[in-house]
């Protein structure tokens, strides 16, 4: 552990908030259609964009409308989206597959489809060996702003629920997408994709590199117009790399300032809607609140996650190796990670894409020690409410907050009320049924996983882990895919990558299909309840706070919140999680 | 459900054609007026051949040769780390790797097989220290204890382009011998391609392995 390592900590945190603030109350202009700053570029495009689409940005929509908008939206998108992926070798007179790859079997661009729609962006292929540029751009790209599109309405559309007076309108979904795109996505896309390429990330249609090094050894660079994915695959919390090695590829993530930039484009969306929330309720100190718990709990990971790479691995000491920083070196675990980026660098970037939705990584998680690869576990335990993922964050930690508003009225024996709003039994049956979705799918997909050959295989027949790691990389998979983060254990995929101008990926049915249906379920089931939530609440009268009432906005409500969410991720998932990640954090002793 | 169904592919298209088409043709064109080193690679040319990207490790390393033909292990050739090159970090991908894959190696934390792989590659590290004669380069020879961790472990990308300072300072004593330049002459060349922490705090700092490497070149031209 090093001194910049904390700095870099306190400065990241420091600095996200205040961005975050001053965006939250933009993205609330944005949002209840206030004048910004930004009208007289997007007014025009916007209004274009209705009259393409034909749609009314006037007509106000209940939640099943809004539902059914989304889901056809959605669906329509993964089916374009799997058609291009399917017919990767006839777009070839575009003149972008230069190296001319084939498609992916059905199963693996199942996967791949379900993945890229749900903002999860789980990876079964390797970009560079398996995607021409125009899948990546004009497939896999445009899901990178939809899929984020989609969480952030959701969380908007149960925002105006919550707060609204009368009526049961939460909004209208068309308005509120094309208004992400333009208003909130685009502006922060743009400028972040040249940052990166200021830097050094690559942008360019360019056939891959043939080099002869100077000892004649021959290498093969791939190439492509990676900065304009690689800014809205951060921003859109997607995590769906370029490359293979995602955010470690160094023309993905080329320096320690990209690094932090990259981190910071994670959170700023989803610090940013707690702010916007607070501000739309008319209450900031209940987005305070709110962004107070999930900072408590952000740094808590982090430190967990930096002192225990810091000290390095098992396998390190009994190889040994000195783990301690020594001049010239951090030390530590440097196993799967960049000398860019260093300890602190690695630990918290996997931190910010576990906490989110993201699951970009820019070192490998399956190297990670036993606590430090405990701490994305327990990120995924927590299902996305520590920040989240854009727009999902919020709506999922709403739900928490609506559970911990119940407990607390049951401990106090009044009926419970969030900003005047009574919480009953429809609202509460809802809340229980988007919270509990996500961590059962996720630990079926993992029973069905252990107990089938196809899908345990991949994991125990790969080299370099041994023990509970196999089992881990398993449950890793499935929690990722349910929470739509897309981080990996990477031994899980470990299958061998064909080379160039291959047929594809190499499909393996079972965990492409058990994953889809993993991904696709634990999205859209919590939106439609977190939608019918906001549908229920919308029609509800406000009233007056009184001398009973329990507030959500200070330091005792932290402190509730808080533990209601261990609580629910303890109380799922430990006995998953001592037989994996902390049984080897336990040990010094090595497996086979 | 008609009026949404007409939307969404309404929709689906245009944006398809606004955010997968119109943006990255925008933000590639743009940063090839604007950046053209950066958005085509930091490509590094000696004597108009290219030779490498700045930021992509690459394997310093010579064929081997037997009965006058390369040897091949599973399908790559066969390498051997050349003593007059700085050495970048070990990685499954970078040796003699003919395909663009970038890979992580996957070795978990308890892993026997992880520590097989270290205490090989720590051995690789101290042998290519020792001269013809067995003896070490570095001053009292090195130890396991003394071996940098990232130049035991394996990166991320694989293509790690730097190495740390600590990693160069051991190498550099080789460098030197073999090249028959004075130390603090390969110590300045460190420094000079020490790439430094973003914003002065964030990530470490780094040897940029190819770039030292050619400069080496210039200043002593390989003894092949």
């Amino acid at each position: 552990m090093t001194f910049l390592g904390w700095l870099t900590l306190f400065l990241f945190a420091g600095l996200l908030t205040v961005l975050a603030l001053p965006f939250g109350s933009y993205m609330a202009a944005v949002y209840t259609g206030q004048r910004t700053i930004l009208d007289p570029v997007f007014g025009v495009p916007e209004r274009l964009l209705y009259k393409v689409m034909r749609v009314d940005p006037t007509h106000g929509q209940d939640w099943k409308q809004y539902a059914k908008s989304l889901i056809i939206f959605s669906l329509f998108g993964w089916l374009v989206l799997y058609f291009i992926l399917r017919t990767q070798i006839l777009w070839d007179f575009t003149g972008l597959n230069p190296m001319h790859f084939h498609s992916a079997p059905w199963n693996v661009t199942f996967n791949t489809a379900s993945s890229f729609m749900t903002n999860t962006n789980w990876q079964y292929y390797g970009g560079e060996t398996t995607l021409s540029y125009f899948s990546q751009m004009a497939g896999l790209t445009v899901q990178n702003w939809l899929s984020a599109g989609v969480g952030i309405v959701v969380a908007v559309a149960l925002v105006r629920g919550i707060v609204s007076r009368s009526g049961s309108s939460i909004g209208n979904f068309w308005q509120d997408m094309v208004r992400t795109i333009l208003y909130v996505l685009a502006p922060l896309a743009i400028v972040y994709a040249f940052l990166l390429v200021f830097q050094g990330t690559i942008a360019n249609f360019s056939s891959y590199l043939t080099v002869h090094g100077i000892t004649g050894i021959q290498q093969t660079i791939a190439m492509g117009p990676v900065a304009s994915q690689e800014a809205i695959k951060l921003l859109g919390t997607n995590g769906g790399g370029f490359f293979n090695t995602n955010s470690a590829h160094p023309f993905e993530n080329p320096t320690g300032f990209t690094n932090f930039l990259e981190m910071l484009s994670v959170l700023i969306i989803p610090g940013g809607l707690v702010f916007m929330y607070g501000k739309m309720a008319g209450r900031p100190r209940q987005g305070y609140a709110i962004y107070t718990t999930m900072m408590i709990m952000f740094l808590g990971a982090c430190i967990v996650a930096y002192i225990a790479e810091a000290h390095g691995s098992p396998a390190q000491h009994a190889a040994g190796l000195h783990t301690g920083a020594i001049h010239g070196s951090s030390g530590g675990n440097m196993e799967g990670k960049e000398q860019r980026f260093g300890i602190a660098g690695s630990a918290i970037f996997d931190v910010v894409t576990t906490v989110t939705s993201c699951g970009a990584v820019n070192s490998a998680l399956e190297s990670f020690t036993g606590i430090g690869g405990a701490v994305p576990f327990a990120n995924l335990s927590a299902s996305e409410v520590i920040f989240g993922g854009v727009g999902t964050g919020l709506y999922s930690i709403l739900m928490y907050v609506l559970l911990a508003v119940f407990l607390g009225g049951l401990m106090v024996g009044r009926t419970p009320e969030y900003l005047g709003k009574k919480i009953e039994g429809r609202e509460i049956k809802l809340v229980s049924l988007a919270i509990l979705i996500t961590p059962l799918t996720a630990l079926l997909c993992t029973a069905i996983a252990t107990a089938s050959r196809s899908a345990r295989a991949l994991s125990i027949s790969a080299n370099a882990k041994g023990g509970p790691q196999g089992f881990s990389e398993t449950f890793y998979a499935y929690l990722s895919q349910a929470n739509n983060n897309g981080s990996a254990f990477a031994g899980y995929t470990g299958f061998i990558q064909p080379n160039a101008g291959n047929v594809g990926s190499k499909g393996i049915t079972l965990a492409d299909l058990l994953g889809g249906f993993d991904m696709l379920f634990a999205r859209y089931a919590p939106i439609l309840f977190a939608l019918a939530v906001a549908g229920a609440l919308a029609g509800k009268r406000i009233s007056p706070a009184g001398l009973g009432t329990m507030r959500t906005d200070n330091p005792t409500f932290v402190v509730l919140l808080i533990g209601v969410i261990i609580l629910v991720g303890a109380l799922t998932f430990f006995p998953a999680l001592l037989l994996g990640p902390i049984v080897q954090g336990l040990t010094p002793h090595l497996y086979n | 459900m008609k009026r949404d169904l007409i939307t969404s592919a309404l929709g689906v298209i245009v944006l398809t054609l606004l955010l997968g088409i119109v943006y990255p043709l925008f933000i590639t064109g743009v940063s090839q007026v604007a950046f053209p080193g950066n958005a085509n690679g930091q490509k590094i040319y000696v004597d108009g051949k290219l030779v490498g990207s700045k930021i992509i490790g690459q394997n310093f390393a010579d064929l081997v040769y037997k009965n006058g033909k390369v040897v091949m292990v599973d399908g790559e050739p066969e390498t051997t780390p050349d003593p007059h090159y700085f050495q970048t970090r070990p990685s499954g991908t970078v040796p003699a790797d003919n395909d663009a894959a970038t890979e992580f190696e996957n070795y978990g934390p308890n892993s026997t097989i992880t520590k097989a792989a270290l205490v090989a590659n720590i051995q690789a590290y101290i042998a290519l220290d020792k001269a013809p004669d067995g003896t070490p380069y570095y001053p009292g020879g090195l130890t396991a204890g003394k071996v940098p961790v990232d130049a035991a472990d394996t990166s991320a990308s694989g293509v790690d382009p730097e190495i740390s300072i600590a990693n160069a300072d051991i190498q550099a004593y080789r460098i030197a011998a073999i090249r028959h330049l004075p130390l603090a002459t390969v110590h300045q060349l460190i420094s000079k391609y020490t790439l430094g922490r973003g914003l002065g705090f964030s990530g470490e700092p780094g040897v940029d392995v190819l770039e030292i490497n050619l400069a080496l070149n210039r200043l002593s031209p390989s003894t092949r």
